[in-house]
């Protein structure tokens, strides 16, 4: 497929009639809306990371929030997503609590996933996020399966909906062993999955091109598997939305896979360790330039008159508040208590014998069911 | 007490019947259930354990994939995760090496990782052990290298009643079920009670009643262990032999009870000696009843080497009943 619609925006040549342009105002400023909270979340992520209340791995989206939200945007409430690690923008496009998403990077018992997972697996059964994926390419396979359970459960047990799956995953996961095995079978049964790349050019410390091959033209890799790819400026809302919407219907109605190569890019480090001597900082800020945010703000203010810069103010001092308030709930939130935490979610069916040290039981209900 | 068998009508079948009948009555139960891996379907199973299940349940539910462990692992955790119930067919516990970031990492720890939202009912099985003179990469014994994770349980059974006892309830568990057959016993032939029948897991099964000496073992090495209680009740050496069936859950309890009443006890295992299951159940009983030991705990393992290809050489390097009679009689001194 083509590569040439990518730089469609960046040459300011943009087609007279697009999909978009047929949604209402609303729609459009909730994304907005979205994109904003996800870049405030995550400025302090860093903050709360830099004063070492979170720990271990933290990869942060900003740069990246125009993929999950115009993606997410094409499929319905509960048509299954699942994504690696750099997960916290899937998480709150998709619809979860701001504060349950800082409590579990903050360690707390009112975390998604109370504690247990962290910065890396964030998980949402309400809304359909199935992970949150700390092994690169680990979640591809999966994404398979959460397609084919939608397959079969229409084949074999009769249900009516017809579903497409979601597996998001970075470009550094393309050249692990277990992506290639799930395009395969993806390709091979038929699954209704859209393998989204969201390609920020870098693996950790790794350009692209030392990294994987043909990564000018990556829809060449889904060819190999008789999949459909398409590359899509991820740095454009409108354009992601406009050209993944169309693929997700087909996808769906057809129940087959598609690749998606997302153009985007990371502003900051890989994770929060990263001095990131691999890049230029004219680079990052080049980049900046053309900044998803400020594009779609800029669309929704001058083109459709659909938003004051006062209404942008009020709806930025809004979003302050909703994070600042997640990170107090986070802080004020309690530890994850030992008795019964510890021990407790090992297994849905915990018998005597299954560890020498002691029996194990079932913990507090997770916050989110 | 350890539990037996209950007294249905049984008639006499193979191991590999005794799979299938476990895998068939339960795919008939719950249409959640269906069968994935390699050759499972068109050539009815490398082994010949799902014969005629594709005749039965149809290519949507009897599934070939291609050699991809890792990929089709991986799509069955995340099928089960929608709600499916998977049993994935390793044609060989070896080859699921390669797919030891699904099985290992996803699997059992995803209940955990997602804080109670998502366990991972699945069952994954196959051969494990050495097949004959198959050589040291698709020899592996798994039990021990796998069991050390928690999250998973694991089931190995000896003999054909036990195969569709514990399977059945392996399928029917809400957690991932490690299932580990061995291709040297899939044509072995026992009784097995017809119909809808469980085995528990967590409850060993005394297969021999003895004085002397406490054996415990799981899986084929069993067989050698009833060969070996054979041999020594010819010299008026009597042991209590525990089949454990699962390893995790562990009836340490039932090894307990025997251990003191005879004071001594051999482990066999078919795994390498070293982090082995034998040296956990060792660990067990030094911590939960040294007092009654008379005798230092031994081990019967496969010897501490790659498995080799030469017919002798592996004849050397398995457990057998003559390694573990002398186990027993060096432990009694007679």
């Amino acid at each position: 497929m083509t590569t040439a619609a990518a730089s469609t925006r960046q040459t300011g040549a943009r087609p007279r009639k697009r999909l978009t342009d047929s949604l209402p105002d609303e729609t459009l400023i909730g994304w907005l809306r979205d994109m904003t909270l996800i870049r405030e979340f995550e400025v302090r992520t860093m903050q709360a990371y830099s004063n070492a209340k979170i720990g271990g791995f933290c990869h942060v989206y900003i740069g990246e929030e125009a993929c999950a939200v115009g993606t997410l945007a094409c499929v319905n409430p509960d048509d299954p997503v699942i994504t690696a690690y750099r997960d916290h923008g899937h998480a709150l496009a998709r619809g979860m609590d701001p504060g349950a998403c800082m409590a579990e990077m903050f360690g707390r018992i009112t975390g998604c996933a109370k504690g247990k997972g962290g910065s890396m697996h964030m998980f949402d059964r309400p809304h359909w996020l199935f992970g949150g994926h700390g092994i690169v390419g680990a979640q591809t396979p999966l994404g398979a399966g959460l397609a084919f359970a939608a397959k079969y459960q229409r084949e074999v047990l009769g249900q009516d909906q017809k579903k497409v799956a979601l597996c998001y995953l970075g470009d550094g996961a393309l050249n692990q062993g277990a992506f290639h095995e799930a395009m395969n079978l993806a390709g091979l049964f038929g699954l209704p999955v859209i393998y989204i790349v969201e390609n920020n050019r870098y693996s950790m410390g790794t350009e692209i091109h030392r990294g994987t091959t043909m990564a000018d033209d990556l829809p060449k890799k889904a060819a190999a598997y008789g999949v459909e790819g398409v590359t899509i400026d991820g740095m454009d809302v409108l354009e992601v939305y406009d050209r993944f919407k169309p693929i997700a219907d087909a996808c769906r109605e057809e129940v087959r896979p598609a690749f998606v190569d997302l153009h985007t890019y990371r502003y900051h480090g890989h994770s929060m360790s990263d001095p990131q001597k691999y890049r230029a900082k004219e680079e990052v800020e080049e980049v900046k330039q053309r900044d998803s945010i400020d594009l779609l703000a800029a669309h929704l203010i001058e083109e459709r008159k659909a938003l004051t810069p006062d209404d942008r103010k009020a709806m930025q001092q809004e979003i302050k508040k909703i994070v600042r308030d997640a990170v107090r709930f986070a802080e004020e939130s309690p530890e994850p208590p030992v008795e019964p935490e510890l021990y407790s979610d090992v297994y849905l069916n915990p018998q005597p014998g299954l560890s020498p040290i002691r029996e194990y039981t079932r913990g507090a209900k997770n916050p989110l069911l | 007490m350890p539990a037996t068998a209950a007294a249905t009508d049984t008639r006499t079948i193979t191991f590999r019947e005794a799979l299938r009948e476990a895998m068939v009555g339960e795919m008939r139960r719950d249409e959640r259930v269906f069968l994935i891996g390699e050759e499972v379907a068109q050539y009815n199973g490398a082994y010949k354990v799902s014969q005629g299940m594709l005749d039965e349940f149809g290519p949507k539910r009897i599934i070939d994939t291609p050699i991809s462990e890792s990929g089709f692992s991986g799509l069955a955790l995340g099928a089960a995760m929608c709600g499916l119930r998977p049993i994935v067919e390793f044609m060989s516990w070896s080859f699921s090496l390669v797919a030891a970031d699904q099985i290992l990492n996803n699997a059992p720890k995803m209940l955990y990782m997602s804080g109670g939202q998502w366990g991972a009912p699945v069952v994954f099985r196959g051969n494990d052990g050495a097949g004959g003179q198959l050589g040291s990469t698709h020899s592996w014994c798994v039990e021990a290298l796998y069991s050390n994770v928690p999250g998973l349980k694991m089931a190995i059974p000896s003999n054909p009643a036990d195969a569709k006892g514990l399977l059945t309830t392996a399928i029917r568990d809400d957690d991932p079920v490690f299932f580990l057959e061995s291709e040297r016993m899939l044509s072995d032939t026992g009784p097995v009670p017809e119909g809808d029948y469980t085995v528990p897991f967590g409850a060993a099964a005394l297969r021999r009643e003895g004085t002397d000496c406490t054996l415990v073992s799981f899986g084929r090495p069993v067989n050698f262990c009833l060969e070996a209680c054979d041999a020594l009740e010819a010299d008026g050496i009597t042991c209590d032999l525990l089949d454990m069936r699962t390893i995790r859950p562990l009836d340490a309890e039932s090894i307990v009870e025997s251990l003191k009443k005879t004071n001594r006890i051999v482990v066999v295992d078919q795994s390498w000696p070293f982090a082995s299951i034998a040296s956990e159940v060792i660990a067990q009983v030094c911590e939960r009843a040294f007092d009654w030991l008379d005798a230092a705990p031994r081990r019967v393992n496969t010897d501490d080497v790659p498995t080799p290809y030469a017919k002798n050489l592996e004849a050397a390097y398995l457990p057998n009943a003559d390694k573990i009679v002398a186990a027993v009689r060096s432990l009694l001194g007679r």
